[in-house]
């Protein structure tokens, strides 16, 4: 057993690999949170989707499990500059979820169980570019990553896929979330490094 | 993946050096009131999540976002939204301590 982690000296396959601007590689998995971690039951666990007139879409959680999954392997960029590379998901594309949703809002706030919200343009969302995941390297998904339950918006830095979520509110006005509201960068494109206000 | 065994935050003595750079006063040792439950208490009190992209100081009543400090490069964002009012000690104001000049 060896207690020098070879994390130290890099692998060979971290060689050539391309990173956004200042982000450095990790291989564990760094668990951030800015407030207890919430329990949801899933028998009372749900999600919607509330339109800018009104209206609301609600999937429960067998509701969410019955619907047709997909399995992402993407990159991940956490604005406090790691990033983790070919994570393995399985959820729900918005696109799915949206199928019949009619909105022409542009906007999106995203909140979830505990508190917490983030913002992001609703063709984020879409076309291939987001999805709730439940499952993390084949295994449920553990609530300090964000179970049972959370967005997955890999092009964005991390903090737009909202651990716990709960629902998306489709707006006609931005409305700037937790972090969007202290400083950090309304957008976030990690490949813009848009980590602050002003980036 | 396994699970932490309880939340991670420290208590709002964290916040003092970070709070330092903004403040000439130790807002640690300052009172407060939460907005959310009304409980009062030291800033020290707090709990803070420091593994995030900033500092969240919840209230230990109803664990509510009291404080956040955000710093980047350039700048640091405060945010107060969850603070009724901050009570800061300050040494008595007009009392003679023999430094400074008297009254001509
Ligand atoms: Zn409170």
């Amino acid at each position: 057993m060896g207690f020098i982690s070879r994390g130290f000296h890099g692998r060979p396959r971290d060689e050539g690999v391309k990173l956004p601007p200042g982000q450095y590689l990790v291989h564990d998995f760094p668990v951030l949170s800015a407030g207890p971690t919430p329990r949801v039951p899933l028998d009372r666990w749900e999600f919607a989707i509330d339109t800018e007139d009104g209206r609301t879409h609600r999937w429960s959680w067998r509701e969410l499990m019955a619907l047709p999954s997909e399995t992402p392997t993407v990159d991940l960029h956490c604005v406090t500059k790691w990033s983790k590379l070919g994570t393995a998901w399985k959820g729900v594309s918005l696109d799915t979820l949206f199928a019949d949703v009619e909105s022409s809002a542009e906007y999106a706030l995203v909140y979830s169980y505990g508190g917490y919200t983030t913002n992001l343009p609703v063709e984020d969302l879409l076309d291939g570019k987001a999805w709730i995941v439940y499952e993390f390297d084949g295994e449920e998904l553990a609530a300090a990553h964000g179970g049972p339950a959370r967005l997955l918006v890999p092009h964005l830095y991390l903090w737009k896929s909202a651990k716990w979520v709960q629902g998306i509110r489709l707006l006609n006005e931005d409305w700037p979330g937790f972090w969007e509201t202290a400083g950090y960068h309304n957008y976030g494109d990690p490949w813009r490094e848009q980590r602050y206000q002003g980036d | 993946m396994t699970e932490p065994a309880q939340d991670s935050y420290q208590d709002g003595n964290a916040l003092a050096g970070p709070l330092r750079e903004i403040f000439a006063v130790d807002v640690t040792a300052a009172g407060g009131q939460c907005v959310h439950c009304g409980l009062t208490g030291p800033v020290a009190s707090l709990r803070v999540y420091g593994h995030a992209p900033g500092l969240v100081a919840r209230c230990p009543g109803c664990d509510e976002v009291v404080l956040r400090l955000v710093r980047g490069p350039e700048s640091a964002w405060l945010d107060l939204r969850g603070t009724v009012s901050l009570r800061i000690p300050l040494p008595a104001q007009g009392v003679p301590d023999g430094s400074e000049a008297g009254p001509a």
